[in-house]
């Protein structure tokens, strides 16, 4: 167990202090380059991921760079569009070779269809046309552009038949599990059906867009359901302890719960796909979490980030850290027999062997990644 | 001539039981009697009437002198202005329930018990499984309204059966009842001219068609079935797709102002609600209706869809009706169209 003497610098006894960040020990500072972290780790050590300050001053770089790009933006074609808004987007869409009678007749059809309620539901409440058509475009500009997300082991993914993939959780707010549903459903055109935590469900709005993209609650239940029913089904064992974890812990596997997603795997006799995710951890790097804050508003943690809550809705901006997530060979548990699900033993180990696959794999792509952000 | 069966059916004045009763009365070898406190408003068929209260020992009279064998007991209130008020609507479905258990237990005669339950038993809340089965319980308890009433009589009716172990007892917890003509509390609200809904979420309606629920109760009635079932189509719906296809305008309102506004709707005689239905209808939720299938191969011949579908057909539609939704993405199109001639 490699993970009790992790994360060497950024003490977690300062972070909820506030921003002071002198004590930092030499290794942290200067940006990593591209190549300076590779060699000189063993494969057991835990690599390197950059402080709170180096993650700003690579995002200083990345800010500078964007501010470039912008000056050529054509000022006449803005003047244009606020006189005439309409003509120019029409004149726009035209550039870009869309057929704007041919989109427009859709667009009209969508919506009349929408508003008339004629689409249809599964009975958890997933409403696939709502999916595919509005949210998994929205997110695929963010996973594209902004988290340029690198997808590798695609081949692990099955065409067909349940499985259970499990992943860390990271990132404050569960943009983690958004960005997994994309990717999967880009590659193998499968929806992922996420299992959630009743926080969710009990909130406004989250409730209605958790069940219309297709999570249901984390239950026993509903996972054996979902799994019975041919479905992809996504769990983040960690819950609020890997998501609201400090920015100090980060790629730090929490406690796997009590290994109820083994069960609910050995009892469908569906196998195990584990999946790291590395960037998520960057996107809101939590500082603090306010318990009495968050224990007022009813919430597990209140987030504070370098930019949240002093920039408002800007502080809610993810940062543009860049993405990879990795799907693993899938562990098979058919062979171990219905009763499996009954021995604590199996579950226990099977938890700890996905535990260990995720957290091993996470160091390695950690190695590979270039820098936070590029 | 073979002994008939009678049948003792309660709660006949409404529109479930007397649709059952005259449904079982075509049965020649059946006789069917229907009971209530007020005349039925619908016609029974070859079913007679007897007009007495289950909270009334003269029941077991009724019981005695009729040689009853089977009965249905189908008089349940769900919401409390129909019974003139909560405190009336308690006593009819649980003290009723007591009355009339009480007086079918000492009943020589007395074979075979079909209660009417409900899904309001399963409570609603944000931990709910999507689907409940017949042996999960609530995971939020209902405390109040129909929903504890349901579990009373469930309970009252458990007890029935551990004391008279040969009679056959079935429970059937029934969706709630949509098609054309049906009045509750789920048509009025989705007929108000402008819905209040609860912001931010989205219910997952579960509804039974009565004709459904009709052959359900007399599936059960003619063959031994012991146990307790759901009984449901099996799809859902969602509050969203139930409105738009009303064409009712909504307005949204806090999840914590939901009780006040619910108690202003009340008090205003528009829509009749017990406190639980407020969780139903913004948490959802569902019955899974595998074991009453498998058992009886019963399937229900109207989907929650085809059912609401059905009510929308009848109802007036609203602000937001079809028509009006076309004819201004008509015009909103048409504005769009222009705007691209203007290029050429």
């Amino acid at each position: 167990m490699g993970e009790a003497e992790i994360i060497d610098f950024g003490s977690r006894g300062q972070a909820s202090r506030g921003r002071r960040r002198s004590g930092r020990i030499p290794e942290s500072q200067g940006t990593p380059t591209p190549g300076d972290e590779a060699p000189g780790f063993e494969s057991e050590e835990v690599p390197q991921t950059p402080a709170l300050g180096a993650l700003f001053s690579e995002l200083a770089r990345l800010a500078s760079r964007s501010l470039q790009s912008l000056r050529s933006v054509p000022v006449t074609q803005l003047s244009d569009l606020a006189a005439d808004p309409l003509h120019t987007l029409a004149s726009l869409a035209q550039t870009l070779g869309v057929d704007w009678e041919d989109s427009l007749d859709e667009t009209v059809t969508f919506i009349r269809k929408r508003l008339r309620g004629d689409y249809a539901i599964d009975e958890f409440g997933f409403d696939p046309e709502f999916t595919t058509k509005i949210f998994l475009p929205l997110l695929r500009r963010l996973a594209d552009s902004w988290f340029r997300v690198e997808v590798r082991g695609a081949e692990n993914l099955p065409a067909d038949g349940s499985a259970l993939l499990v992943s860390n959780h990271a990132g404050t707010l569960p943009i983690d599990g958004m960005i997994l549903h994309t990717v999967v459903y880009d590659e193998i055109g499968r929806h992922v059906r996420m299992l959630g935590a009743d926080l969710i469900f009990k909130t406004p709005y989250s409730h209605d867009l958790a069940r219309k993209t297709g999570s249901t609650l984390a239950c026993q239940e509903d996972a054996e359901r979902l799994l019975a029913s041919n479905q992809l089904v996504a769990v983040f064992p960690e819950g609020f302890k890997g998501l609201g974890k400090p920015y100090a812990d980060r790629y730090k596997l929490q406690r796997f719960g009590r290994g109820g997603f083994v069960s609910a795997a050995l009892r469908a006799q569906v196998p195990i796909i584990p999946t790291a995710i590395v960037g998520s951890e960057e996107i809101f790097p939590l500082i603090a979490r306010a318990p009495g804050l968050a224990r007022l508003l009813g919430l597990p943690y209140f987030p504070i980030t370098p930019l949240f809550p002093w920039l408002g809705p800007v502080g809610m901006i993810p940062l543009p850290s860049k993405w990879i997530i990795q799907f693993g060979e899938a562990i098979p548990t058919d062979e171990l027999g219905s009763g499996a699900a009954d021995d604590p033993m199996i579950v226990f180990n099977i938890t700890d062997q996905v535990r260990e696959t995720i957290q091993q794999t996470l160091y390695a792509l950690l190695m590979q990644r270039r820098s936070a952000f590029f | 001539m073979a002994t008939k069966r009678v049948v003792l059916v309660t709660g006949v004045s409404r529109d479930l039981g007397a649709r059952f009763a005259r449904s079982l009365a075509t049965d020649k070898d059946v006789e069917v009697v229907g009971l209530d406190v007020i005349p039925p408003r619908h016609d029974l068929g070859a079913a007679d009437f007897v007009r007495a209260d289950i909270r009334n020992p003269v029941i077991a009279k009724v019981i005695a002198a009729r040689g009853v064998d089977t009965v249905v007991h189908l008089a349940m209130v769900a919401t409390p202005d129909s019974a003139g008020g909560r405190s009336s609507m308690k006593e009819i479905n649980v003290i009723g329930t007591m009355q009339l258990l009480a007086a079918c237990q000492r009943a020589e005669s007395f074979r075979k018990l079909v209660v009417q339950s409900s899904i309001s038993v399963y409570g609603a809340s944000p931990r709910d499984p999507v689907k409940f089965t017949e042996d999960m319980s609530a995971r939020a308890q209902p405390r109040t309204g129909f929903g504890k009433d349901s579990l009373e009589i469930e309970s009252y009716v458990r007890g029935l059966a551990r004391r008279r172990p040969d009679v056959v007892v079935t429970t059937l917890r029934l969706a709630n009842l949509m098609g054309a003509g049906v009045d509750s509390h789920v048509t009025r609200y989705l007929s108000l001219p402008v819905v209040p809904r609860v912001m931010g979420f989205d219910a997952r309606l579960q509804f039974l068609h009565p004709s459904d629920a009709v052959d359900a109760l007399l599936l059960v009635t003619r063959r031994d079935v012991q146990g307790t079932f759901n009984v449901a189509a099996t799809d859902v719906v969602t509050l969203s797709q139930a409105l738009r296809k009303m064409g009712r305008p909504t307005v949204g309102v806090p999840k914590a102002a939901a009780p006040l506004v619910a108690t202003l709707i009340r008090q205003a005689h528009l829509v009749d609600f017990s406190a639980d239905q407020i969780d139903a209808l913004t948490y959802g939720r569902g019955m899974d209706t595998s074991r009453f299938t498998s058992q009886t191969g019963f399937v229900p011949r109207f989907t929650s869809l085809a059912a609401l579908q059905e009510f929308v057909g009848i109802s007036e539609l609203g602000l937001l009706s079809p028509e009006r939704v076309d004819s201004a993405l008509e015009a909103a199109a048409r504005v769009l169209r222009t705007a691209a001639a203007r290029d050429g």
